[in-house]
């Protein structure tokens, strides 16, 4: 009888309760496993993305086409080229900048040749997510290029988001920015840890940091690595604004990936944890420093007492004045068990005027830091 | 309101009301086109986020086709592919969406759907519906700390309803044919 109202009487109602009891399972059950229905997502994504691919050439193809013939095509592709490898540049810059910044920088450089940067992965952008305040998008690179969820995704200038789903033709990457997004960062000058949590906005907060910690504005934001998604090192923002909050400081934060725009991004296949550079190395400080001035009575050129004067720290000068006793007492560091006798005074040569090549400065404003 | 004012809104100006066919291919192709609009093109044109058209093609299907069941199923297998295409999990726009079919269905069979101003009230009320149903369920069932900013949506509520109106014309002229209500 009941069977029969509800069947034939109340029919279409019955089946609006049915599907809707379906679909709250559905929720439920992902939220409680934290596991995903995968074969409605990639039959989906699978039916959207090629199209999406397509547009998306045809639109390079069509608009991009006439936009090389109107502005002389030749120097549009040079451009995009130089782009390109400007970027590439940026990135072993960044690396080299702080393994440079490590005590011995002959062995960071010999470090840097055996131990390449973070294996990437170029793709390009092929669409928004939909959701109302969600920041995902979707690129072009998925399962089949050995993009896998929870790799990080970055541009020259900073991480830009995480992988949260990788289906066969393309993977769908959370943006910092999106409301549900966190990753470990550490502020550069002070070495405060806090989490980077998106807004649904252009901007990030970085939240749990108490409100005795000290950070500035302006101060740059780096990636911790705890959160084992990105690597340590990898740049994320400068601060905007700094305010005390009711338990922990309210720190807002200007992401730095999103700089150039959001057409091509770089997939972190394999991470390579970086040091966070110094403050004197802040890639936003652009202060050109000219030479420091020639003695009085001395020839312009370097003499070998400035090359010492340019050894910054006590442990360089130490490690100098060793290395020098050493030579003297015809010792090669590394070599046998023996050690030379430190005790020995070795009488300091006297200044010759011998022209000595330049000693590159390593806070040279020649670097490129990446654009306010 | 008058007899005679209610009597035009409800029945129309003489017309007779109808049940609306569409191609097998239409229905099918036109949600995967609202669907690929709002994936591509916000990422040239960050305006165009505002606009839902996966859910005014809903409310369409539902109101020209004059059946509840219709609406419901409609409206889920919208709402699943564009759950599917987002970071949250299934079933969040699917269960506002299957509301939205079956409301705008039963709405159909009271009111004159082909005139234009009760288009383009409905496509305001079940904007705001669907915004509003979508933040309730984000919050209970999700958790999550969304806003719900009432003059914003009202703003993209009038937006959506004036995009219905030329929105839906165009898919009038996708009709196959029209039978009478029994």
């Amino acid at each position: 009888m009941v069977t029969d109202i509800l069947l034939y009487r109340y029919r279409n109602l019955s089946i609006l309760v049915v599907i809707i009891l379906a679909q709250l399972i559905l929720l439920a059950y992902q939220v409680r496993t934290n596991q995903d229905v995968r074969l409605i997502r990639v039959w989906s994504v699978t039916a959207v993305t090629p199209l999406a691919r397509v547009l998306e050439g045809f639109r390079a193809n069509t608009i991009g086409v006439i936009q090389n013939y109107v502005v002389l095509s030749g120097v549009q592709a040079e451009n995009r080229r130089m782009k390109e490898e400007l970027g590439k540049l940026k990135m072993e810059n960044q690396y080299l900048k702080t393994e440079l910044s490590t005590a011995d920088r002959a062995q960071a450089l010999q470090a840097f040749q055996k131990q390449s940067p973070s294996k990437t992965l170029a793709a390009r952008v092929i669409g928004n997510s939909t959701g109302a305040n969600s920041r995902v998008v979707f690129v072009d690179r998925g399962s089949s290029s050995g993009v896998m969820r929870g790799m990080a995704v970055l541009t020259p200038d900073g991480i830009v988001g995480k992988v949260i789903s990788s289906y066969p033709t393309a993977s769908q990457v959370q943006l910092i920015t999106d409301p549900t997004f966190a990753a470990g960062v550490l502020s550069q000058k002070n070495k405060v840890t806090g989490t980077l949590k998106g807004q649904g906005r252009s901007d990030c907060i970085v939240d749990y940091i108490q409100i005795e910690q000290q950070v500035e504005v302006g101060e740059w934001f780096y990636t911790s690595g705890d959160d084992r998604v990105f690597p340590k090192g990898l740049p994320v923002g400068q601060v905007s604004v700094v305010r005390p909050g009711k338990t922990f400081k309210e720190i807002y934060l200007v992401p730095a990936g999103f700089q150039r725009g959001l057409d091509e991004v770089l997939i972190v296949v394999e991470g390579v944890h970086q040091q966070i550079p110094n403050e004197t190395e802040n890639i936003s400080g652009e202060v050109k420093m000219l030479p420091p001035p020639p003695h009085e009575g001395q020839p312009e050129a370097r003499s070998a007492d400035d090359v010492k004067s340019d050894l910054l720290t006590d442990a360089d000068r130490l490690k100098e004045k060793y290395r020098e006793i050493g030579t003297s007492q015809n010792y090669k560091f590394g070599e046998g068990f023996s050690s030379p006798n430190f005790n020995k005074i070795t009488v300091p040569k006297p200044a010759t005027p011998t022209p000595v090549p330049p000693v590159k400065q390593p806070d040279a404003p020649a670097q490129t830091p990446p654009a306010q | 309101m008058s007899e005679y004012s209610e009597n035009i809104l409800i029945e129309g100006t003489g017309k007779k009301k109808g049940v609306s066919r569409f191609r097998p291919t239409a229905l099918l192709l036109i949600p995967l086109a609202a669907i690929l609009f709002q994936v591509y093109l916000p990422r040239f044109f960050e305006y165009f986020g505002y606009l839902e058209l996966p859910l005014l093609v809903t409310v369409y299907f539902s109101l020209m086709r004059r059946n509840q069941l219709h609406g419901i199923l409609i409206g889920s297998a919208i709402g699943l592919a564009q759950d599917s295409l987002s970071s949250q999990p299934l079933g969040m726009f699917g269960i506002v969406k299957t509301l939205v079919g079956y409301f705008a269905a039963s709405v159909s069979q009271r009111f004159d759907v082909e005139n234009p101003a009760i288009r383009l009230i409905l496509g305001f009320f079940f904007f705001l519906f669907h915004q509003f149903f979508y933040w309730v369920l984000a919050r209970a069932l999700l958790g999550l700390q969304m806003n719900f900013d009432i003059q914003q949506n009202l703003v993209l509520g009038v937006l959506n309803a004036a995009v219905s109106l030329p929105l839906f014309m165009l898919l009038d002229k996708l009709r196959q044919e029209e039978t009478s209500l029994v």
